[in-house]
């Protein structure tokens, strides 16, 4: 059993965008060459590789990566999880380092979507539900749950909108982003409504994109002197949706997340209010203010005042998806949670340029994968 | 199995129609921790007990837990409507269109008691030309 730390040496990803004329283990080897530029290691250095991918799930994607950069014979895994799959492929890799099985591994997120709403289709046999019993498209499953926070918090739309406006602002900073577009309140509440109160503008924005992350053991760090810029690994959590009375009808995202915050504060040892940043699963501007309490970033029912009063902005108490958040920089499902990590260990090494969180230290990332599964990842600057 | 059956099919499996007697919807009870499921089930996801479940009728009545309003849906859904999470009168939660109410945030009021009504699905048929008998909710006086 190695007890020592495991540590993130190196870490990338794409510029989020459309690429339908390239292939997903196309992208994922591009993020992957640059995780390992930026540890300044090799494909020859790497024990292992974990890859999440979830609409290529059956095919073999962390192999087909190593056809393009070298297939050194090493262990693959492959992992879907829906929009927690980046984060299981990285905690995989963790685990391994942690472990003491490896020392040296490589985690790689990577997905190509299509366009237009992602959500159930009408089921097997008989007639399209849709519509009929409901709706079951991710907006409105999302819309619902903010609803239910609507009505136990007196959350108000305008207080969802300005989700949208800040991190739509906050990608205006990150270059890497799909969108660097302010996007103004009236704007946001007056876009096309999908899914009441989703506004266009309030759904993620379906992109492709690839992340990728170098794990290392500390003994290893050491070795290779690469202390300096690297990031502690304090706290790896992944949970699965505890039972809910509502579960059948509604996906839950609160319960699994709050059980997920509570194990990962204890394993890091320290509180939200330790938090120099957040990276949250902003699916949807609903989704993020569920999360404000979820997480413990404020007090329980106090979501709405916190996005009011700036503290989630970049400046602000605890500023959240400095990145743009999945509502701007785009939502690659299988990157998703690699490239939330990208960002945390990017604001930790002071590396982030005009949306730099000054003076970070402590940062964590999150996400949700409807069905449901909570990663959470809390990162610490080491050097 | 290429011709229509006679009457309408129900739309999910726990939807009853009985030969005698107005359509209803079926659930699951557990006799350990008391916990309510649609349709039939073995295993309580609560508790995890076998064998304890037993097969209820879930009311027609309940109150609006949480709600959408659709705009826009996949291609060919009419829009707009209201997706409503309905809390059963006894227990037991579903989701299905709340009908006969302005789809306007105005209108719609958490806790409003509502009825659960069964009707044709709003014209749909399968491949094979069968019509269905869904259930949907309208507001309680
Ligand atoms: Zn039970």
């Amino acid at each position: 059993m190695n007890t020592g730390d495991v540590y993130v040496i190196g870490v990338d990803m794409i510029k989020f965008g459309r690429f339908p004329h390239r292939s997903v283990p196309d992208l994922g080897a591009e993020a992957a060459l640059m995780a390992l530029d930026d540890a300044g290691l090799g494909m020859r250095d790497m024990q292992a590789l974990y890859c999440g991918n979830l609409y290529q799930a059956n095919a073999m994607v962390g192999q087909r990566i190593l056809q393009q950069i070298g297939q050194t014979g090493i262990p693959v895994v492959n992992c879907a999880n829906a929009c927690a799959t980046g984060a299981t492929a990285f905690r995989e890799a963790w685990m391994s380092v942690k472990a003491g099985v490896h020392d040296l591994v490589l985690a790689v997120g990577v997905e190509q979507m299509g366009k237009g709403l992602l959500g159930g289709g009408g089921g097997s046999g008989g007639i399209p539900k849709e519509g009929l019993l409901g709706g079951v498209t991710m907006p409105t499953v999302f819309a619902e749950a903010g609803m239910e926070h609507a009505r136990n918090h007196g959350t108000t739309f305008e207080q969802f909108a300005r989700v949208s406006v800040k991190n739509h602002h906050h990608s205006t900073l990150n270059p890497k982003a799909m969108y660097q577009i302010e996007t103004p309140l009236h704007e946001v509440m007056n876009a096309e409504m999908i899914s009441y109160p989703n506004t266009k503008l309030m759904c993620s924005v379906n992109v492709d994109g690839a992340a990728a992350a170098v794990l290392c053991s500390e003994r290893r760090v050491k070795e290779l002197g690469l202390m300096k810029r690297a990031v502690k690994v304090r706290a790896s959590v992944l949970t699965s949706d505890p039972w809910q009375e509502r579960d059948l009808v509604m996906p839950d995202v609160n319960s699994c997340t709050r059980l997920a915050a509570s194990q990962a504060y204890e394993q890091a040892g320290i509180g939200p209010e330790d938090l120099d940043l957040v990276e949250l699963h902003d699916c949807f501007a609903t989704a993020e203010i569920l999360h404000y309490g979820n997480l413990g970033l404020c007090p329980e029912g106090e979501a709405g005042r916190f996005i009011d009063e700036g503290h989630a902005s970049l400046g602000g108490r605890t500023p959240v998806n400095v990145s743009g958040g999945l509502l701007s920089k785009g939502h690659p499902l299988g990157a998703t949670g690699i490239a939330n990590i990208y960002e945390v260990t990017t604001h930790l090494r002071g590396e982030a340029g005009k949306r730099q969180v000054a003076g970070a230290k402590i940062g964590l990332t999150h996400v949700i994968g409807l069905g449901s599964a909570c990663g959470i990842h809390i990162l610490e600057r080491a050097g | 199995m290429s011709s229509a059956q006679a009457g309408p099919l129900p739309v999910v499996d726990h939807l009853k129609i009985p030969d005698d007697g107005d359509p209803y919807l079926e659930g699951s009870k557990c006799g350990a921790c008391g916990a309510v499921y649609l349709g039939r089930r073995n295993v309580c996801s609560r508790c995890a007990e076998r064998d304890q479940m037993e097969t209820i009728r879930l009311a027609d009545t309940g109150t609006l837990y949480t709600y959408a309003i659709v705009h826009r849906s996949f291609p060919g859904v009419e829009t707009p409507f209201v997706s409503a999470v309905v809390d059963l009168d006894g227990g037991g939660t579903i989701k299905g269109n709340l009908m006969d109410i302005e789809p306007d945030p105005d209108h719609i009021k958490f806790g409003m008691p509502v009825k659960v009504v069964f009707r044709d699905a709003l014209g749909r048929k399968d491949k094979d030309g069968n019509s269905y008998l869904s259930y949907f909710f309208v507001p309680r006086g």
